[in-house]
């Protein structure tokens, strides 16, 4: 009752929440939202150990999918999203076999090239993805009219209020997924894999389903993301926003399922927010590489950490002298 | 007698140039237990990574009830009922004790995701935890199962790592050295343990170190040595073969 009670206002909040920010802080919202899902899958993806640096490209696919279903099929908006987080899987599974050969650095590496590779395509074919300049004028969602309800999709508003449903059924999925017996035997195979291999665990099974789960959401939220934005090309997905997401999870902490929430969340404020106000623009990219060193360094467990410890304080509120100073070395 | 569970045939590992286990050869009958000792170095865990299909044979066959299981991977062995624990605790230290046993009965109650989504996986989720509470409970853990597998004394681990097994109900266990890290007191109640696997019908084959435990347990003991067969027999033949007093002697004066 009391959770229900939680779960309502923090979704009388999200939905409050665009109409108390400015028109540009409203398109920030909506880019928050998809990149939640986004960090979030990219959790999954790690949950059996292994670190993709071609995660945003496979986000890429499924825009890319979802963008040329709606202009060459005419494939309604909705349905063509989940076309492209089918793609995302599919690619992800045809990729898991070089892959999957190899692992911890090797994986990184072999990741990132593979995913060097899709954006070469995109690149080199301007038929059907458009070459280096793209997709243009991609349709959003068609309007609703019906009656007194009319919903223009081109509004930062509706579209977050879209988005916002789609993530929210996405990370109750993810969210069973993980607390199931498929989420323990993931933790199985990252901890331990001899002894997970030992009571029976298929391993290349389960890192190929945790790696084509993840690549379809983050290619739902790359659909998310074409049809707002409206167009997209290679450099949308490219190293640095890859670099972003790293971050995102590294400074939120990947050992619950709000780490990388948080991290995503917290960034985006002082990126979008504090840095852009105080005119920082330029100097962004290296304040954010310096904000990803000093939190390995001085908070290796990430944000996470403070939130546990800050509820483990709440808990023995008795002796309030446990709270302060207990930095991790 | 009836035919053996499992056999292996003049199995052999190469490392290089070194051969760790050179035409080894041993029968494992039904329903006994069965001793794996020499002194270090000798080859029993190699030997046991390749039972177990974590290493793949360089030469020689390994068959369970007449099918061959070599160069299988150590999940399809842990399908066909034979599953294995680690000779150093090897377990999911950051898991609590009753999950540890729960992926124990992956193979019982395969996950699915469709059924987490809907919520159907709510019952095999109780049935692998009740599965997982026997297997505590007969290995003296219930007690800790909300506790991290990490957090417990050596002792407990060995044992919670042959409750993982458990979990898994095969017809065979490998045991690398499962008294390690355990008090006397520990040790002989273990062996009770075993004793009563044993009458349930579970074959056990065992490396071990400890020889009161080893003469104690086994039907039938295989020595080896350098990689190479050394001898075969009951407990009594074994104490008083003269090669393996020879083997062990031999060892004793190069660890010294
Ligand atoms: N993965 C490996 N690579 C190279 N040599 C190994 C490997 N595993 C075991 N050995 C060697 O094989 C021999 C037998 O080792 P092992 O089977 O662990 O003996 P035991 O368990 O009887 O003490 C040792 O000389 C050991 O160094
Ligand atoms: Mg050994």
């Amino acid at each position: 009752m009391r959770n229900f009670l939680i779960w309502l206002i923090v979704a009388a909040g999200l939905i409050a929440l665009p109409h108390t920010l400015s028109f540009s802080l409203q398109e920030i919202l909506v880019f928050l939202v998809i990149n939640v899902l986004l960090v979030v899958s990219y959790r999954l993806l790690t949950l059996t150990g292994e670190w993709s640096l071609g995660h945003v490209v496979i986000m890429g696919v499924g825009a890319y999918t979802s963008a040329l279903m709606t202009k060459r099929l005419g494939v309604y908006v909705p349905v063509s999203m989940i076309m492209g987080a089918l793609m995302a899987g599919f690619v992800a599974f045809l990729l898991s076999f070089p892959l999957f050969r190899m692992k911890g650095f090797y994986f990184l590496i072999g990741s990132f090239a593979s995913a060097e590779i899709i954006r070469l395509l995109w690149k080199r074919f301007r038929e059907p993805f458009g070459g280096p300049k793209g997709l243009k004028r991609i349709d959003s969602l068609a309007d609703i009219n019906i009656g007194p309800i009319q919903v223009d999709f081109f509004e930062p508003v509706a579209y977050y209020y879209f988005a916002l449903i789609v993530v929210a059924v996405c990370l109750w999925i993810l969210w069973r997924i993980e607390k199931s017996l498929v989420g323990l035997t993931f933790h199985a195979v990252h901890w331990q894999d001899k002894l997970a291999q030992a009571s029976g665990v298929d391993l290349r099974r389960y890192r190929t389903l945790a790696f084509v789960l993840a690549s379809s959401f983050a290619g739902l939220s790359g659909a998310l993301l074409a049809h707002y934005i409206g167009t997209i090309n290679p450099n949308s997905f490219d190293v640095e926003l890859m670099v972003f997401v790293l971050t995102w999870a590294i400074v939120g902490g990947t050992a619950t399922f709000y780490g990388p929430i948080l991290g995503c969340v917290v960034l985006t404020l002082l990126n979008e927010v504090v840095l852009r106000e105080m005119g920082f623009q330029q100097m962004r990219p290296l304040i954010y590489g310096a904000i990803m060193i000093g939190s390995i360094l001085f908070l290796p467990d990430g944000l996470e950490s403070l939130v546990k410890r800050a509820m483990a304080a709440w808990k023995r509120r008795s002796t309030p002298a446990a709270e302060p100073g207990k930095e991790s070395a | 007698m009836s035919a053996p569970l499992l056999q292996v045939r003049n199995l052999t590992k190469r490392f290089g140039g070194l051969t760790a286990v050179d035409g080894l050869s041993f029968d494992v009958r039904k329903g006994t237990i069965h001793g794996l000792i020499g002194p270090n170095g000798a080859g029993k865990t190699t030997t046991f990574n390749m039972i177990s299909g974590f290493y793949k044979p360089t030469e020689g066959d390994i068959v369970l009830r007449e099918e061959s299981i070599s160069g299988l991977m150590m999940h399809e062995v842990a399908h066909r009922g034979v599953v294995r624990t680690f000779q150093h605790s090897t377990l999911f230290a950051e898991m609590t004790v009753l999950e540890n046993v729960v992926v124990g009965t992956h193979m019982e109650f395969p996950p699915s995701i469709w059924n987490a989504l809907t919520g159907q996986d709510a019952h095999d989720r109780r049935g692998a935890e009740a599965k997982a509470h026997e297997a505590l409970e007969f290995f003296g853990l219930l007690a800790f199962q909300h506790s991290l597998a990490g957090d417990l004394p050596h002792g407990h681990q060995r044992a919670l790592g042959m409750a993982v097994a458990l979990a898994c109900r095969p017809d065979i266990m490998l045991l690398d050295e499962p008294f390690t890290g355990m008090n006397p007191e520990e040790t002989s109640r273990m062996m009770e343990l075993m004793n009563k696997l044993r009458s349930s019908g579970l074959t056990l084959l065992l490396v071990e170190h400890d020889m009161h435990a080893i003469m104690g347990l086994c039907d039938n003991i295989t020595c080896m040595s350098f990689g190479k067969f050394l001898a075969e027999g009951g407990p009594q033949e074994i104490r008083n073969h003269p090669d393996v007093i020879e083997a062990y002697l031999g060892g004793a004066r190069h660890v010294a």
